[in-house]
């Protein structure tokens, strides 16, 4: 299963949901997908999402879903310490871990070789950290929703894209449009 | 130890109702930092650097609370890419309190380096900024925090080491 399949095992589950998506191929497809209000693109910071993620999590009380990649956390590493010293039981971090970066060519990161995600999450201090296959993703989701535990999520799939064209919604109606679903 | 104009500024940030402050340390900030830490009213979340406090920012702010930066100057040459593909692109209000260092009164050359690019940065993203010098030029924070939300533009405050030093 490559990203694309596992997004659509998890729109089911998701898609009532805040979610914060990583910049490039996550926000494209999941946007072909099912683009809602209650998705949050990242149209150009690489590495922000799980940040946006907490961030958000901690402002207010709804379940937020940020879904990130193994390319953009290893951009964004400290990200990992500073969850993993701020739990918010109402925070899912989805890394999608295809070892590679997607949105430039599948050129391999670190993480498809000897660094491994999960473990510097559990070194930094977060509590629940899974590793899954792509097939078991959307259950491990699915329980991190219903829990009040903060979880990250490192599901393991195959690298590659689909075809969809890039996001040309306006950023301001992205975030105005997200806020409102915030509020409601 | 945190001094009176620490404790104005930190009272002055929580009257325009921020409630969200991540951070990076700088020697110069220490007494915000030390005041924010004891401040219910607003949640800090110290981050490892400049660009991850913005997107932690930038959530806080669509969650529904007012968020803001305390950084040092330096930061602006990490941030550049995020202030204008997140912060401006999506027309965030962001107040950024960053210390300025490298100006008269700096003990380290290598400091002097980004403080001859700092407004330089500021004036070429077009961020409005402030200088506060004196410590009575801290008489505006309340409406240049003001300013911030209504123009949902990052703003930064740069506060020398002649305003810290006066200021103690």
């Amino acid at each position: 299963m490559i990203r694309n399949d596992v997004f659509k095992t998890l729109i089911p589950l998701i898609s009532e949901h805040l979610v914060v998506c990583n910049i490039g191929a996550p926000s494209q497809e999941l946007h072909a997908l099912d683009d809602r209000a209650s998705n949050f693109y990242m149209l150009g910071t690489m590495g922000l999402a799980s940040s946006i993620g907490l961030g958000l999590a901690a402002a207010q009380d709804k379940p937020v879903i940020a879904i990130d990649g193994d390319g953009s956390v290893l951009t964004n590493l400290g990200t990992l310490a500073t969850i993993g010293n701020n739990a918010q039981g109402n925070f899912t971090l989805l890394i999608i871990d295809n070892g590679s970066y997607g949105s430039t060519g599948d050129q391999p990161t670190y993480a498809g070789m000897n660094t491994d995600l999960a473990a510097v999450a559990k070194a930094c201090g977060a509590e629940t950290v899974l590793t899954v296959s792509a097939e078991d993703t959307a259950k491990a989701v699915e329980d991190a929703i219903a829990s009040d535990q903060m979880t990250i999520i490192v599901s393991k799939c195959e690298s590659g894209n689909v075809k969809v064209p890039v996001i040309k919604t306006n950023p301001i109606v992205i975030r105005e449009r997200f806020m409102e679903e915030v509020r409601r | 130890m945190a001094t009176g104009m620490d404790k104005q500024i930190v009272e002055d940030l929580k009257a325009a109702g921020i409630e969200y402050i991540t951070s990076v340390p700088c020697k110069q900030l220490a007494g915000v930092i030390e005041v924010l830490e004891e401040t219910p009213e607003i949640m800090h979340m110290p981050s490892n650097k400049e660009d991850e406090g913005m997107g932690l920012c930038a959530g806080a702010y669509m969650g529904g609370m007012k968020p803001a930066i305390v950084m040092q100057n330096t930061a602006l040459g990490v941030v550049v890419n995020t202030l204008a593909t997140l912060i401006q692109f999506y027309q965030i209000p962001l107040p950024m309190l960053i210390s300025y260092r490298g100006e008269v009164g700096e003990p380290v050359a290598c400091q002097v380096e980004m403080a001859l690019h700092t407004k330089a940065i500021l004036n070429q993203m077009h961020i409005p900024t402030y200088h506060f010098h004196k410590p009575e030029d801290a008489a505006e924070l309340p409406g240049i925090l003001e300013y911030c939300q209504m123009a949902s533009k990052p703003v930064a405050i740069l506060c020398d080491a002649s305003f810290w030093r006066a200021s103690a």
